[in-house]
């Protein structure tokens, strides 16, 4: 008790410190994933990625990312044996965004793809195992989120093959796909306006004072999404179609229809990836001013304060604008293949499930949904080539992260135990 | 291993280069054409020429096959089979090395053909070098397949080219049986050890056009699935 009494505020400010360590570590590593479908398909330049990036990934972070915070903060492990030891909690959570935040960073330099989530989860349980044993520990959260796993590709994979056949059906096979694409194309740019606007709604305005009926709610997404589909239609009419083009192949100029959605998909898509993935970092911070404000009181409800989810989104930006611009150039030569109307399926796709699951509170990981929505896109015979000894490595490194997030946290626990004296 | 492995996911498409591969191809047995024209003239050093250039050609497209071959590793899922892409540029590549050969023994032995059927003898050829344009065209619709996901009306034009392909070869097997006759009635006049050859030159020739039908029916196969 002493402890969270004459350390509070330097405990606060650590773990502000670690918690936007990690943000900076989620939004260097992930950024690529889920920009890299637009730079490599060449619907945006690397520049673009970033600013749009920035952009979005702060919107959904500050917007839409309470939902899952909760869960991060209280759903995995079990308050009550932590009632008498609140300050263990405490610097448990601390060592979970350390262990996380170097674990990413170790990654992002190696070159795995670790998912954020996963690496988060595996710390806090870690903790949680040393600090008060496995009862602490809700084992049943923790299988629904490690189903989710399973679930939220597949998921995934299912809608990204359906909107490519749609896109299929609709567009490329038909006797005109140009004037197809032309009307149907926003369409689809008002259904990812329908989604993003929907979650914020329903799932992010309430922190920011704005409360809206499911019906109000309801009706604002429609428009937004009219309002949408009709600026696209706007840039679609704007653009150069080149007749010479189809000399070369049938669907270039089509292609380019699609390129202009892409630059939707990916705004929805960064936008999708912090809301999911800014409450790995700041759950546990959120958690941390919790116990310190009330004074050692777990507190089973309690209000986010206000600083700490733009605080998650400032760092996502900062490590995105920092190391993004790297991580991004890497992806130029990489992916050549990838045509806009794959990319879109896969990346609408992948941002539906993501926006879907924050909805339900699950923390789910963004590299997964795109995973799953490219094999998707695989599956309806879309893309050339899927290396499949790339996605043995990175279902690998998934499994690895649980166990060395979790030995990472133990470790950096121990530390601080002996630092703080308790 | 990419820095970023989830880019990683998206292997080199095997298509582009199937499809440069066969354009190298067709352009190799199109070259027997003028090479044909001097041969007729008794001009072998210009001939000579076009045989070094055809088996540069086949040569790239060695190169170009060797290459698809490294880049289909087991474990990548295709929307076609990858057996199937290896045994077309296979038969792909025959095409080359028929060119090559034809225009090897030509020069080898400074194959003289006959006045009289000389004239046959090109329209003869040129057929058979259409049936590797047609199979040149009809794979080179490969990426527009991949865009529509190997359905619908594209498989149906694609399907329409084929159809072409086999009316072009059943041509040149009429054509051949033509040629032959004219050789068989001034044979006794000519060398006979050069009349083998030229048997063989002209079952040659339309090999490439048979050939050209084996790369379409494998194309044919991808397209049943």
């Amino acid at each position: 008790m002493d402890i969270i009494a004459s350390y509070g505020t330097l405990l606060i400010i650590i773990a502000a410190a670690v918690g936007f360590f990690m943000a900076y570590g989620i939004g260097a590593n992930d950024v690529a994933n889920a920009m890299g479908t637009s730079v490599g398909s060449k619907a945006l330049t690397i520049k673009q990625a970033i600013i749009i990036a920035m952009i979005f990934e702060f919107a959904g972070a500050y917007l839409a990312g309470g939902e899952v915070t909760s869960t991060i903060r209280k759903g995995i492990i079990d308050s009550t044996p932590f009632m008498d030891v609140p300050e263990l909690m405490v610097l448990g959570m601390i060592s979970a965004l350390f262990a996380a935040g170097t674990w990413l960073l170790l990654a992002s330099m190696l070159g795995w793809p670790v998912s954020t989530t996963h690496s988060i989860i595996g710390a806090i349980i870690g903790f949680a195992l040393v600090a008060v044993g496995s009862e602490a520990i809700q084992w049943g959260k923790v299988a629904g989120i490690v189903g989710s796993w399973i679930v939220t590709p597949a998921i995934s994979g299912f809608i990204a093959y359906l909107i490519f056949m749609s896109a299929q059906k609709l567009i490329f096979d038909t006797d005109k796909p140009l004037e197809n694409a032309k009307r149907f194309v926003p369409v689809y740019m008002g259904l990812a306006g329908f989604v993003m606007s929907l979650v914020t709604i329903k799932k992010g305005l309430k922190h920011i004072g704005v409360d809206l009926g499911a019906v109000e709610g309801y009706a604002l997404a429609i428009g937004i999404a009219v309002i949408v589909g009709l600026i696209g239609k706007m840039a679609i009419n704007r653009l150069k179609i080149d007749p010479n083009a189809d000399k070369q192949m049938h669907f270039n100029n089509v292609e380019k229809v699609f390129a202009i959605l892409m630059v939707l998909t990916a705004c929805c898509m960064a936008f999708a990836h912090g809301s999911n993935d800014v409450a790995n970092a700041i759950g546990p911070l959120a958690a941390v001013v919790n116990i310190v404000e009330h004074n050692g009181e777990i507190a089973k409800k309690a209000a986010l304060a206000w600083w700490i989810l733009p605080l998650g989104g400032l760092g996502i930006v900062v490590g995105l604008a920092v190391l993004g611009k790297k991580v991004i150039k890497t992806i130029g030569e990489g992916i050549t293949h990838l045509t806009p109307s794959r990319g879109f399926a896969a990346e609408l796709a992948a941002a539906s499930t993501v926006v879907i699951a924050s909805g339900t509170g699950l923390p789910i990981s963004t590299t997964q949904t795109l995973v799953g929505a490219v094999l998707g896109v695989g599956m309806a015979r879309g893309i050339a080539a899927l290396n499949m000894g790339v996605i043995r490595n990175i279902v690998v490194s998934w499994v690895i992260t649980l166990p060395v997030g979790a030995a990472l946290a133990i470790v950096i626990f121990y530390i601080l135990r002996s630092a703080f004296g308790v | 291993m990419p820095s970023n492995a989830f880019l990683g996911v998206f292997a080199k498409s095997p298509i582009k280069p199937i499809e440069e591969h066969i354009k190298i191809v067709h352009q190799a047995s199109e070259t027997l054409i003028p090479f044909f024209n001097h041969a007729f003239k008794g001009e072998w050093t210009e001939a000579d020429a076009l045989r070094v250039q055809i088996r540069n050609l086949e040569r790239e497209a060695d190169t170009l096959k060797r290459e698809v071959r490294l880049h289909l590793p087991r474990g990548l899922f295709m929307p076609v089979e990858r057996t199937d892409l290896l045994e077309l540029i296979t038969h792909q590549d025959k095409i080359a090395n028929k060119a090559k050969d034809i225009a090897g023994r030509v020069i080898g032995r400074e194959l003289e053909i006959p006045e009289s059927i000389q004239a046959d003898f090109l329209a003869y050829l040129t057929r058979c070098v259409d049936a590797t344009k047609q199979a040149s065209e009809a794979i080179n619709e490969f990426d527009e397949l991949l865009e529509t996901g190997f359905r619908g009306r594209e498989v149906a034009l694609v399907e329409k080219m084929l159809v072409e392909l086999d009316a072009i070869e059943e041509d040149t097997d009429e054509m051949q049986i033509r040629i032959r006759m004219g050789l068989r009635s001034i044979e006794s006049e000519l060398n006979p050890i050069d009349v083998m050859f030229l048997y063989k030159i002209i079952e040659w020739v339309g090999e490439l056009a048979d050939i050209a039908e084996r790369v379409g029916s494998r194309l044919e196969l991808m397209l049943a699935r």
